[in-house]
């Protein structure tokens, strides 16, 4: 049995203090974010896809573009986990480097609008006036188209290509980063500490960085996450349509998409990258779901 | 002898009311309506009034925290308002706010450290090791431990966190400190330590104080002199024991009245004002007292009272042409 000490200083004037605790807001949301199951499997889903995207090439048995046509459209078996697919290419390691495609789309995506969203909405929010007006009236008109039309807009007049996948993505998102965080924005703007700062004399630069966001970044935080699973979905469904990897990149939409010509005689090759894409969503909704109930204020008991 | 630090003239706040398609000015509420007064270097100038009367908005235009709509204020013979950035963020070391809600005026990501020594960052005082010993000093006038200093502000009570916004506020070494308000959100036990604090203060760093409050127990214990503000405008300006022994306005006087006295045995006539406070958007005319005067005539009605001394005091009422 290990002994607990109690961490308790004795000072000089013979009076019992406490150490310095740092009960700082992100380890009071850590504390509850591990309580929460549901979430916990999300992160630990996630953690397992990035880990699997980074050591892609000694994972994967097979290289993922090598066609063999012998062995095309074989089930699933001892030597081809997933089986192949019309190419004789090897399912599984499609599948495996599928996963770094669809995470680095939705990170970059989810990060080009996080950027542009951000900063547009601070802007709009801190300084409000004739600035706010007018970029929020920009933002209503993006607002306006739906949202996948407007990607399969963008990626139509750039060019199919993922890289042109990822910044039509990025645009797409950015109304509701700015929307969001102009609103985050203006529920801190009104808080005393910022007036605080501005009757010490900090410019307007310093609050900005040092108080609104750091103090408006908790719900920007559970959008990201939840729209990175927007983001693979969007990427995958642009795939599927033709608008994004280009073949023969093993690109999970594209493999769904080209699997539908054999879903009666070899149906794995349709279904196991539409699997891999759910469980990528559902990981990453599951883990913006936690993050949503730690951030909330009001879920502290 | 007594040397004025601050003279604030004709200042005026306005908050436009805005409405309709094109966002037009309907008309403005008159937050503050012309004051003039001077705030003289070591007093503490309490400013008492219902809530709505303008004190807060006072305080925060004095700071040039809300831009005024118009008038002056004079600061080492340079005017506030008219001052460039650059200039004001400077002056703004010597001008300094104690808030009223302890809980809104910490930033809850911070630790008391950084809180404290923001200040100093901001005006570029002190090397890294000196601040972390400034900020040991200011932890300690204002009756915190060191040990205290990495904590965050969630972890502290009320009274601990106003101490905090306290040390925050003296920091810079300011010459002014407005406090609005400052322990009308603490118990009652605790707005007596914070009081005979601020008061101790005052005298370590002969600090001025514009001491906002609607307590008036609170504001005679702290105050020199007093003014008593009524829908944006000063009614009544005089030395602390003039205006409770000898009050000139019938506001003054109804205000007075209202305060209860600790004996069941004294039976106190109490001035029970008729009516609500008029709309700020849409005074009276004339005195914007007199339609819940006692003493109203037929000039109080037209004319706007004159703010002028009357046996030392400064009152505007037109029962002393």
């Amino acid at each position: 049995m290990s002994q607990i000490q109690a961490p308790i200083i004795e000072t000089d004037d013979n009076s019992i203090s406490l150490p310095p605790s740092s009960r700082s807001p992100f380890k009071v949301m850590l504390m509850q974010f591990k309580k929460n199951k549901r979430a916990m499997v999300g992160l630990w889903m996630v953690i397992i896809f990035v880990l699997v995207a980074i050591f892609a090439p000694f994972i994967a048995p097979y290289d993922p573009i090598k066609q063999n046509m012998d062995i095309m459209l074989q089930p699933p078996s001892a030597d081809h986990l997933f089986g192949t697919d019309e190419f004789g290419r090897d399912m599984f390691s499609r599948v495996i480097y599928g996963a770094q495609i669809s995470l680095m789309v939705g990170i970059v995506g989810v990060l080009i609008s996080l950027v542009i969203g951000v900063a547009l909405g601070t802007i709009s929010g801190y300084f409000g006036g004739k600035i706010d007006a007018l970029i929020m009236r920009i933002i209503d008109i993006f607002m306006a188209f739906p949202s996948f039309l407007l990607a399969l807009a963008i990626v139509s007049v750039l060019g199919p290509g993922m890289g042109n996948v990822m910044i039509a993505i990025g645009l797409f998102s950015v109304p509701t980063f700015a929307r969001l965080s102009r609103s985050s924005v203006l529920s801190v703007k009104g808080k005393e500490y910022i007036e605080a700062a501005k009757s010490m004399g900090a410019t307007n630069t310093l609050i900005i960085f040092k108080h609104v966001i750091p103090n408006s970044i908790a719900p920007i935080i559970v959008l990201s996450t939840l729209r990175i699973a927007t983001a693979i979905l969007t990427a995958a469904g642009l795939s599927f349509l033709g608008m994004g990897a280009q073949p023969p990149t093993p690109e999970w939409g594209a493999m769904l998409s080209t699997g539908r010509e054999y879903l009666r005689s070899a149906p794995h090759v349709s279904t196991i990258p539409g699997l891999a894409i759910m469980f990528m969503v559902l990981s990453f909704n599951m883990l913006g779901d936690g993050l949503r109930d730690a951030l909330d204020p009001r879920g502290k008991r | 002898m007594k040397q004025p630090l601050i003279e604030v003239k004709n200042l005026k706040k306005y908050f436009p009311i805005k409405n309709g398609f094109l966002n037009r000015n309907v008309s403005n509420v008159k937050a503050v309506d012309g004051l003039d007064f001077t705030i003289y270097k070591g007093e503490t100038l309490g400013l008492v009034g219902e809530s709505g009367c303008g004190k807060s908005t006072t305080g925060r235009t004095i700071l040039q925290l809300l831009e005024p709509t118009d008038g002056e204020v004079i600061y080492e013979r340079k005017n506030l308002v008219e001052m460039n950035k650059k200039d004001l963020r400077k002056a703004r070391r010597d001008l300094q706010m104690v808030f009223q809600d302890p809980y809104a005026s910490l930033d809850p990501r911070l630790t008391v450290r950084s809180i404290i020594s923001e200040p100093l960052e901001i005006h570029g005082l002190y090397s890294n090791g000196e601040r972390k010993k400034k900020v040991d000093e200011l932890l300690d006038v204002v009756g915190l431990s060191s040990f205290h200093a990495n904590r965050y502000a969630h972890e502290f009570s009320g009274g601990q966190r106003q101490r905090i916004g306290i040390a925050r506020a003296l920091a810079l070494n300011p010459k002014l400190v407005v406090a609005d308000e400052p322990v009308s959100a603490l118990d009652v036990s605790i707005q007596s330590q914070v009081i005979n604090l601020l008061q101790d203060l005052q005298e370590q760093f002969q600090l001025t104080y514009l001491f906002i409050a609607h307590d008036l127990s609170v504001v005679k214990h702290i105050s020199d002199r007093i003014g008593v503000m009524y829908l944006g405008r000063i009614v009544e300006l005089a030395d602390k024991n003039k205006l409770f022994e000898s009050p000139k306005h019938p506001y003054t006087k109804a205000l007075l009245s209202a305060i209860p006295v600790p004996n069941p045995l004294i039976k106190k006539e109490r001035i029970v004002l008729q009516g609500d406070v008029p709309n700020p958007a849409n005074p009276p005319s004339g005195c914007t007292f007199h339609p819940r005067c006692s003493a109203c005539m037929d000039i109080c009605r037209k004319e706007k009272p004159a703010f002028r001394e009357v046996d030392g005091q400064f009152v505007a009422c037109h029962l002393y042409n």
